[in-house]
């Protein structure tokens, strides 16, 4: 009888509980938490990757402070003058694996710093890592100034002398004198960079120019060149004029040197027309510490890149990746608007109509490289040759528009983006009421009148969608441009003051293929490091604010139409 | 029931249609009268809706329907290879089930019609506009209103807007199919006050599901089943004395 009573009570028990954990189940809340945790992580993720990348670009551009360290370890003292690159903790039996003998380790973890100790031409490598408790004071000379050269990077060290053409200048405040001399080095050396780039590259393309004209002639059997030559001598004339001037500013430039007293106590002398910037970060206070931020980062923004992309600005690839993209738009909307609305308005919706749209879908999976392979064989060899053999004889046998350029990168890129915006639109066009249509139909209006009338329209938010989606991949790609037209370093800006003014046949640098070229082909890897954040941070912002631009646009479009999309 | 030639707006002669092999339409052959509302009933289903669309030639929009027959409007044949099917919609204007005013402007809507052809000068598209909404009797609700977007007007003030957009390009035939159905009882009155007056100028046929309102507005009514003309007489003589057993059926309730 016992265990009859029992019995009963302890199944019942039993599917009591279990039939709450399968209510919990059924009533969908679990998919909820599901949901929501997946949204959690991706915010987590998107946010944290963000925020790294911005801290570790962002750091870069402050002026930190330069310690003056003096060091020991089994072998030798050092005095070590830098900033404090990075810092770490590493475990104590790593440490001791490689320093077996070292007896004076404090007990925990290790700690580790990355000093940048500048001064490349003196004492390479200019980086190096030094072990917390070896060393024995650490100062902060408020009269050591960092100097950032033109090339062999940083300089650390305390002025000596001044000299002007070899003789020493008895001044008093050496800073100052130094700071105004190294403003007239600068202008001057702006003077001069002008001078190159508007006035002499201008004639260089003027006499390219007549040199082609001349070439032309005499393809067509017209050997009459006396006026080409007049006018080449002109301007050759003109060259040397200023070739004369930039010669003197060149004379002007060598007067000034600075002599500094490094870390190993010796002196260098650094000319004052390879100083970029100087600045004593140990004198300064917060707020001069921040106008040198923001000019730091005005100036990564809108300066060329110097010896060979690790130091300086990246003014022509941020320029380069907009004016792709931007171009990349404009030829990848009209195509793709008009290719959806012949496949949904238009054409007779059979098996025809269907496989091609199964292809445009495939078309958006195809890796993006083929779309390199493709525009390199077919616009740039084919397309760019034909051009070339019609209009640019006689440029021959130097390729105009046949080799890699920004045109091709941008028609590369509208084709590999193209299908997004044709499922795109086409979805906009089927969502459109029949109703409406029809509506328009029976007032009278062709179908012409009413897809522009009424249709498309009502279509333009799901358009800029696609664009969204287009400009979203497109501006991050990185491995077809690679064949089509983005190089290293460009010689010069798509777009200048020498007619037709937007050079479409020109190669051009990119922020993707920058961040790759700087972090990964460069023997420098700690020196450029921040770079590469800072360059993705900019690549990643851009990319933000021009989807941003597309979305609110898209916005303002959908809330007009949205009544009577329901 | 025979008119003189005069009178006759549309004439249907032997009209067939088919939805694929599915026929839609037998055989249907009615004169509609000159300014006067003809209503269309049945049961749903039974083609009234199909036959309307055949005034305007909306059914050319679907690429499987197939016609026989003819319609002559003003003793035009509609079908004929001559005939420019934009012109002949801004003749036989028409109006849905659920209003579809266009994401414009209340202005705007009812100019819609009117910018698609060189017409009517630009200097008197203002009169025209503001003539057509008299007309709907809509204009003292919108006047101070007509730059505003027409979605933001009521359900039977929308409809009204659709009226006035389809009377505004000048149509001599007006198809209102099923125009109230969506409407509270207040717009359907407004709607069918509407009907009254615009018959005056304008031959109507109206699709409707509601016999008191096929009743209420029309001078002669079509009963329509499966597809087939059963009758078509003055509305009087259909709901007091129907000639065909069916449609006294239809007509006191018995299905439908």
């Amino acid at each position: 009888m016992e265990t009859y009573d029992r019995l009963p009570i302890e199944p019942g028990l039993q599917r009591k509980h279990s039939v709450s954990i399968r209510r919990w189940f059924r009533s969908g809340d679990p998919w909820i938490w599901l949901s929501a945790t997946a949204v959690g992580v991706s915010i987590v993720a998107v946010v944290g990757l963000i925020t790294l990348i911005a801290w570790k670009g962002l750091a870069h551009f402050w002026p930190a402070d330069v310690h003056t360290i003096e060091y020991h370890d089994e072998w030798d003292e050092y005095v070590l003058v830098g900033e404090i690159a990075q810092r770490e903790s590493i475990s104590r039996d790593l440490y001791q694996e490689f320093n077996p003998s070292d007896t004076e380790l404090p007990p925990g973890s290790v700690r580790r710093w990355m000093m940048k100790t500048g001064n490349r031409k003196v004492n390479a490598p200019d980086f190096r890592w030094i072990d917390v408790h070896l060393i024995e004071s650490k100062i902060q000379d408020p009269n050591m100034v960092v100097f950032e050269r033109s090339e062999w990077g940083n300089a650390y060290g305390t002025i000596v002398e001044l000299r002007e053409s070899g003789q020493t200048i008895a001044v008093d405040d050496l800073w100052s004198e130094l700071k105004r001399r190294v403003q007239r080095a600068s202008s001057l050396r702006n003077t001069s960079e002008k001078l190159q780039k508007r006035s002499i590259d201008q004639i260089n393309y003027q006499l390219e120019r007549l040199r082609l004209q001349q070439r032309k002639r005499e393809l067509r059997g017209n050997f009459e060149t006396a006026d080409l030559n007049t006018k080449q001598s002109e301007l050759i004339q003109e060259y040397e004029l200023h070739e004369q001037s930039l010669r003197e500013i060149d004379e002007k430039l060598q007067r000034d040197q600075v002599v500094i007293r490094i870390a190993n106590g010796s002196e260098s002398i650094i000319e004052l027309r390879d100083i970029e910037h100087l600045w004593r970060p140990n004198s300064m206070s917060f707020l001069s510490k921040f106008g040198h931020y923001v000019s730091t980062i005005w100036n990564f923004l809108t300066q060329d890149s110097r010896e060979a992309n690790t130091e300086g600005g990246i003014f022509p690839a941020l320029f380069g990746t907009i004016l792709m993209v931007i171009l990349m738009s404009v030829l990848v909307t009209p195509f793709g608007v008009i290719a959806a609305v012949y496949l949904r308005e238009y054409a007779r919706q059979g098996t025809l109509v269907r496989l091609i749209r199964i292809a445009v879908n495939n078309l958006a999976g195809v890796p993006s490289i083929v779309y390199g392979v493709f525009g390199l064989g077919f616009f740039v060899y084919l397309i760019g040759g034909t051009i070339d053999d019609l209009f640019f004889e006689a440029a021959k046998p130097a390729p105009t528009f046949g080799t890699p350029g920004l045109i091709w990168a941008s028609l590369t890129l509208a084709l590999l983006t193209v299908p997004v915006v044709i499922v795109s639109t086409e979805e906009g066009l089927t969502r459109i009421p029949s109703a409406l249509r029809e509506g328009s139909l029976a007032l009278g209006a062709t179908k012409a009148e009413t897809l522009f009338k009424v249709v498309m329209p009502m279509a333009s938010p799901a358009m800029l969608t696609g664009v969204i989606l287009a400009i979203a991949r497109a501006a991050g790609e990185v491995a077809p441009l690679m064949l089509v037209g983005v190089v290293k370093l460009a010689p010069s800006l798509p777009i200048d003051g020498n007619f037709p003014f937007l050079h479409l046949d020109r190669k051009f640098m990119h922020l993707g293929f920058h961040i790759y070229d700087v972090g990964f082909q460069s023997p420098n890897v700690d020196a450029v490091r921040p770079l590469v954040f800072a360059t993705a941070l900019l690549l990643i912002l851009i990319i933000i604010v021009l989807n941003l631009t597309a979305i609110l646009l898209r916005n303002r479009l959908e809330a007009r139409y949205r009544e009577a999309l329901q | 029931m025979e008119l003189p030639d005069s009178d006759i707006s549309l004439n249907v002669v032997n009209l067939s249609l088919s939805y694929a092999d599915k026929p839609a339409l037998q055989n249907i052959t009615m004169k509609i009268p000159k300014q006067r509302v003809t209503a269309l009933i049945g049961p749903s289903g039974c083609g009234k809706s199909t036959l309307i669309r055949c005034f305007n030639r909306m059914n050319d929009l679907i690429d499987s329907v197939s016609v026989t027959g003819r319609i002559e409007l003003n003793k035009l044949d509609i079908h004929d290879k001559n005939v420019d099917v934009a012109q002949l919609r801004r003749q036989v204007g028409m109006v849905f089930q659920r209003p579809n005013p266009f994401p414009k402007s209340i202005e705007e809507n009812v100019a819609y019609g009117l910018r698609l052809t060189k017409e009517v000068p630009k200097s008197e598209l203002e009169s025209r506009v503001e003539w057509a909404l008299k007309s709907a009797a809509l204009w003292d609700e919108v006047k101070d209103r007509l730059k505003d977007t027409a979605l933001g007007l009521s359900g039977g003030q929308q409809q009204r807007l659709v009226i006035a957009r389809a009377i505004a390009v000048q149509p001599s035939v007006l198809l209102l199919d099923e125009p109230a159905s969506a409407l509270d009882p207040i717009s359907t009155l407004k709607i069918e006050e509407l009907i009254a007056e615009l018959k005056t100028q304008y031959t109507i046929a109206i699709v409707t599901h509601n016999m008191q309102q096929a009743a209420r507005v029309s001078d002669f009514t079509a009963f329509l089943y499966l597809g087939e003309l059963i009758e078509f007489n003055n509305t009087r003589t259909i709901f007091t004395n129907p000639r065909q057993e069916k449609t006294e059926d239809y007509v006191s309730g018995r299905y439908g």
